[in-house]
């Protein structure tokens, strides 16, 4: 049930990003789909007591592979998908603190909350980029049998 | 390295200068309008040069940056630099950018290439006031993300909303992005505690974080680094610089009102 929740929240979030980024109308269903994968996996694994960096990552790739499937599914560019899809994963709240302790002139924990902030960003974009470079490896292969078999 | 220049060879096939400059016309207009959207570098290039290539111009180059193109077609000695001045994330633009390559690259003719990029130069936007409830709804359902009590939702859905309407409305007089995440911060900071002094909130620090979630520059830092990761350090470096830039605005603004309450 809880889950249930977290899916809906994210859904939602993810979807609403999406219309300040002005995503394609009938992208919004889909961008809310991969935001709410993506928090699901990460808060499963949350759950599960796994690192916080650890869980980002997992979190980026199960979304990453929903934003391609929606992209050969829809025909659209996949940065569509993604860029919605990790609103809720994304560590904007993190730099903000960072920046307003800074501001405080609390200098240790900005720079605490900033080294997490860059940290979960590494741990996002290696999570989107591992993902799309399999699936370039897949294509491939999948491109040489098709070749072989004919 | 043997010590000689290279020497380009000249196309075999000897196209006419009006095509070559319609083709260039068009590369370049899709390339601005995608960083003007806020595309990865790696899309633009790999458009422009798709869109030259697929029209027979081999031998084009393409340098981006978050905040200019240089395309030369280096067989017909044609180059141009275009300056980026503004940049703002619009998918629909990218959506509608890539179909066109798309089109251009099963076959499309150039006359009608060329109308039909006209027609992009107009998308849609979502209307106003769509846009400013998304930014009260993200603040609504951010706090309870993050385990907010219900009784601040109305709190954080009127930071959230006012936040948007006010960077979205100061963007239409002025371009210094600085000042209008600035100003968006400090309102969503003075409503909150306002709004928590007056009896209508409780937790005040997840209500701005909650309110200040649609401005904050969470997606930039990460395209920031996947720009990195994928070789393209310069427009790695810009878009860290300006995520860092957003992030100072933003605390700046709610840092303030701390320090002045």
């Amino acid at each position: 049930m809880i889950y249930f929740y977290q899916f809906v929240l994210s859904f939602f979030a993810s979807a609403s990003f999406g219309v300040l980024f002005n995503a394609p109308r009938k992208a919004l269903a889909s961008c809310g789909v991969t935001g709410a994968f993506g928090w699901l996996v990460f808060y499963a694994c949350r759950e599960a007591g796994m690192d916080l960096i650890l869980a980002t990552y997992l979190g980026a790739i199960a979304l990453s592979m929903i934003a391609i499937f929606y992209s050969r599914h829809k025909r659209m560019p996949i940065i569509a998908f993604i860029t919605c899809g990790i609103i809720p994963l994304v560590p904007g709240g993190l730099a903000y603190n960072a920046m307003r302790h800074v501001v405080l002139k609390d200098y240790m924990t900005a720079l605490e909350y900033g080294f997490e902030a860059a940290l979960i960003s590494l741990a996002i974009a290696m999570g989107i980029i591992s993902t799309e470079m399999i699936d370039q490896v897949l294509q491939a292969v999948r491109k040489k049998l098709k070749k072989e078999r004919v | 390295m043997s010590g000689e220049l290279e020497v380009m060879e000249a196309p075999d096939k000897v196209l006419s200068e009006d095509f070559v400059r319609d083709v260039f016309y068009i590369a370049v207009n899709c390339g601005k309008m995608l960083l003007e959207s806020g595309a990865e570098t790696y899309r633009i290039e790999d458009t422009m040069l798709r869109i030259a290539s697929s029209y027979g111009i081999e031998n084009a180059q393409v340098f981006v940056t978050p905040t200019v193109i240089i395309f030369s077609m280096n067989d017909y000695a044609l180059t141009q630099t275009v300056r980026i001045d503004e940049r703002a994330n619009n998918l629909e633009k990218i959506m509608s950018v890539n179909e066109l390559s798309r089109r251009i690259s099963a076959g499309l003719p150039l006359k009608r290439a060329i109308s039909s990029l006209e027609k992009i130069h107009n998308t849609d936007f979502f209307p106003f006031w769509l846009v400013v409830l998304s930014g009260g709804a993200i603040g609504f359902l951010f706090l309870l993300l993050f385990d907010g009590t219900a009784a601040d939702l109305p709190a954080a859905f009127i930071a959230g909303a006012g936040g948007v309407f006010i960077m979205e409305g100061i963007q239409r007089y002025t371009r210094v992005k600085f000042f209008t995440e600035f100003f968006a911060a400090l309102y969503i900071a003075v409503v909150s505690i306002a709004l928590v002094e007056s009896g209508y909130g409780t937790m005040l620090d997840t209500i701005i974080i909650a309110g200040v979630m649609p401005l904050v520059p969470g997606v930039l830092i990460t395209n920031a680094i996947r720009e990195m990761i994928r070789g393209h350090l310069m427009a790695g470096v810009i878009k860290g610089a300006e995520a860092a830039l957003t992030a100072i605005a933003i605390g700046a603004g709610v840092g303030l009102v701390f320090l002045l309450v």
